[in-house]
């Protein structure tokens, strides 16, 4: 059977989550005192070689967003680092996993960042609803403190630095990072315009780096080991390891930490340990609500950015959501869609009014034998019209569900 | 409950906001935010009631109506709704003889649909309080509910003081 390569994860089941001294004893923080003798920018370049790529979703280089926010705005006096963990995303539950059980993982990779770009202060933005992983990263911070690791002039580096927790209140468009940037400045989650982008324009209009935590949780252990090292793993264009979470009617639904570019059918059918006694495997929907359909014939497809995309797939937050002969598309896409209305703010015309669009045309399809091949074209159409025309992301989600449950799907049956 | 004593524990920033709100919220035995605690807030912060109804009206984990002591979070997301939360959501309902966002008469439980709560590896799934219950079925929904009521009977209540 084919084995997890935990990096993200190494300390799961071994240390204490609520013990820092356990945390230290694994190795823990040796990665951030090295950096406190480096140069930002030598740090930052080792994370552009490792070409570790963002977790929240968008695979964006890390390494590269560092740069960005440490060369934006040279005059501005303050620069921070905001840790998104707002998992949101339906299928999504591996920051919680890390959060739960391994907290200074990821706030080791925060303190490394806040040192590359020389970040004043810190915020950890956390989903209200986890309120385990609030109470663990609190311990986690206040330990830290009573250490010296977080504070002023930290272990007498001259290097003062600060992390706070701002808790959400139940929205998922908070998750996208511009709107969870005036959600912890107090506000009501309404999207920014893009650009600019937090780099420039950030928190209280200073440079901020937003990443999501599990990217953080893989930052010790590229500055400990190398960015060849970590090479070594995954593929050429996705590097190192990913956290995939798998739910559905599979045997073993939960969480694994593998190598880029594992095949979905060695996630679906070794790991998970395949379908449920008496089920057929039909499909699996990647990347959570904001994802895309699949079918058999991508089984044998590399789980990389670049290996997804070019099949006009995505690899998301690496939700893996499976479904069996016995599902109905049509109900699982309704759902998605449903869930989408639900978390339109309604700033915007095309996402308020074409989300509803959407969900009556999929009542049509529902109803309507005779012409569901044409229903289905209106509803790709009114899909594409929102993608281009909605002021952020959410509203541009809609497409990719629902092309992808076309393409595979013809009449969503 | 003591506001002054829970709005002394933040700095008085509007970035403290939501986390005030959800303190407040928590200290409160029927989970909700009532006018009075909200004009302390605005005064605390030095901004207007309507800002900060704002806030309070656009997240869904807050309410300005009394409820459950012990909120049903019931996840309707995509893939609860494919493993069965709908049977689930019925079988509460009628276990606690109580629609949705209705509390319970004995003023314990409230029942709301959430979005996924990130424990989609045992869906149907729900939290009630900050407790985790997974692969939903009237067995686990009356078991979760009669031993609530149990410890609630014996006297290990959440919060003593009232608001
Ligand atoms: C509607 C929406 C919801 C999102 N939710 C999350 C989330 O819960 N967690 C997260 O890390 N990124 C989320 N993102 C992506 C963030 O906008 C952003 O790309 C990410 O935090 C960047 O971090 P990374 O580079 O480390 O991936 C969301 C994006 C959108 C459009
Ligand atoms: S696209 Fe949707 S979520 Fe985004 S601003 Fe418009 S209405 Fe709000
Ligand atoms: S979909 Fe229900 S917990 Fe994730």
């Amino acid at each position: 059977m084919a084995e997890e390569n935990r990096v993200v994860l190494k300390n799961l089941g071994k240390t204490d989550p609520e013990s820092i001294d356990d945390y230290i004893d694994s190795g823990g923080y040796k990665a951030f005192r090295k950096v406190l003798g480096m140069e930002g920018k030598a740090i930052i370049d080792g994370l552009i070689a490792s070409g570790l790529r963002g977790r929240g979703g968008a695979g964006f280089s890390t390494g590269m967003k560092n740069r960005f926010t440490s060369e934006a705005c040279q005059k501005c006096e303050n620069r921070y680092v905001v840790c998104n963990a707002d998992e949101g995303e339906p299928g999504t539950f591996k920051d919680r996993v890390i959060m739960e059980n391994d907290p200074h993982m990821f706030l080791e990779g925060m303190m490394i960042a806040a040192r590359a770009i020389n970040a004043t202060r810190g915020f950890v933005y956390i989903r209200g609803e986890y309120a385990l992983s609030v109470r663990r990263t609190q311990k986690a911070l206040d330990d830290m403190k009573a250490k010296g690791l977080l504070g002023d002039n930290i272990l007498g580096s001259g290097f003062s630095f600060d992390i706070e927790i701002k808790k959400g209140a139940g929205s998922y468009l908070c998750g996208e990072e511009l709107t969870l940037l005036e959600s912890l400045e107090g506000k009501r989650g309404y999207p920014r315009i893009k650009p600019p982008f937090p780099a420039e324009k950030g928190l209280w209009g200073s440079p901020t780096l937003v990443n999501n935590v599990e990217t953080l949780a893989c930052i010790p252990s590229i500055i400990s080991n190398g960015a060849e090292w970590y090479r070594t793993m995954g593929t050429e264009k996705s590097p190192g390891t990913k956290i995939f979470t798998i739910s559905g009617p599979v045997k073993r639904p939960g969480f694994y930490e593998v190598e880029m570019g594992t095949t979905l059918r060695t996630l679906v059918f070794d790991f998970a340990g395949g379908m449920q006694e008496g089920k057929i495997f039909r499909a699996a929907l990647l990347g959570g609500a904001a994802g895309t359909f699949v079918d058999g014939s991508m089984l044998d497809t590399g789980m990389g950015y670049d290996l997804l995309k070019e099949k006009g797939a995505t690899l998301g937050s690496g939700a893996i959501i499976v479904m069996d002969q016995g599902m109905s598309i049509w109900e699982m896409l309704n759902s998605i869609l449903r869930f989408f209305a639900h978390e339109s703010c309604g700033k915007c015309v095309p996402c308020r009014i074409g989300s509803k669009q959407l969900l009556l045309l999929m009542e049509q399809i529902k109803n309507n034998g005779a012409d569901t091949e044409e229903l289905c074209g209106r509803l790709l159409k009114q899909a594409e019209m929102m993608e281009k025309t909605s002021l952020c992301p959410l509203g541009q989600s809609h497409i990719m569900p629902v092309r992808t449950a076309v393409q595979y799907f013809p009449g969503l049956l | 409950m003591d506001i002054q004593k829970i709005l002394g524990k933040h700095r008085p920033e509007m970035d403290n906001l939501i986390n005030i709100l959800h303190d407040l919220q928590d200290a409160s035995p029927r989970n909700y935010l009532p006018e009075e605690s909200l004009r302390e807030v605005a005064r605390y912060l030095n901004t207007t009631l309507s800002a900060v109804y704002g806030v309070v009206n656009y997240y869904t984990m807050f309410s300005t109506k009394p409820r459950g002591k012990y909120i049903i979070r019931l996840c309707q997301s995509p893939i609860c709704h494919m493993m069965g939360s709908e049977t689930a959501l019925e079988s509460v309902k009628k276990l606690l003889g109580t629609d949705l966002y209705e509390p319970t008469a004995d003023g314990l439980f409230s029942i709301e649909l959430s979005e996924c709560l990130g424990i989609c590896d045992v869906a149907p799934s729900m939290m009630v309080g900050e407790e985790i219950y997974g692969h939903l079925s009237e067995t686990v929904i009356s078991k979760m509910i009669s031993e609530i009521r149990e410890r609630e009977k014996t006297g290990n209540i959440k919060n003593t003081c009232d608001g």
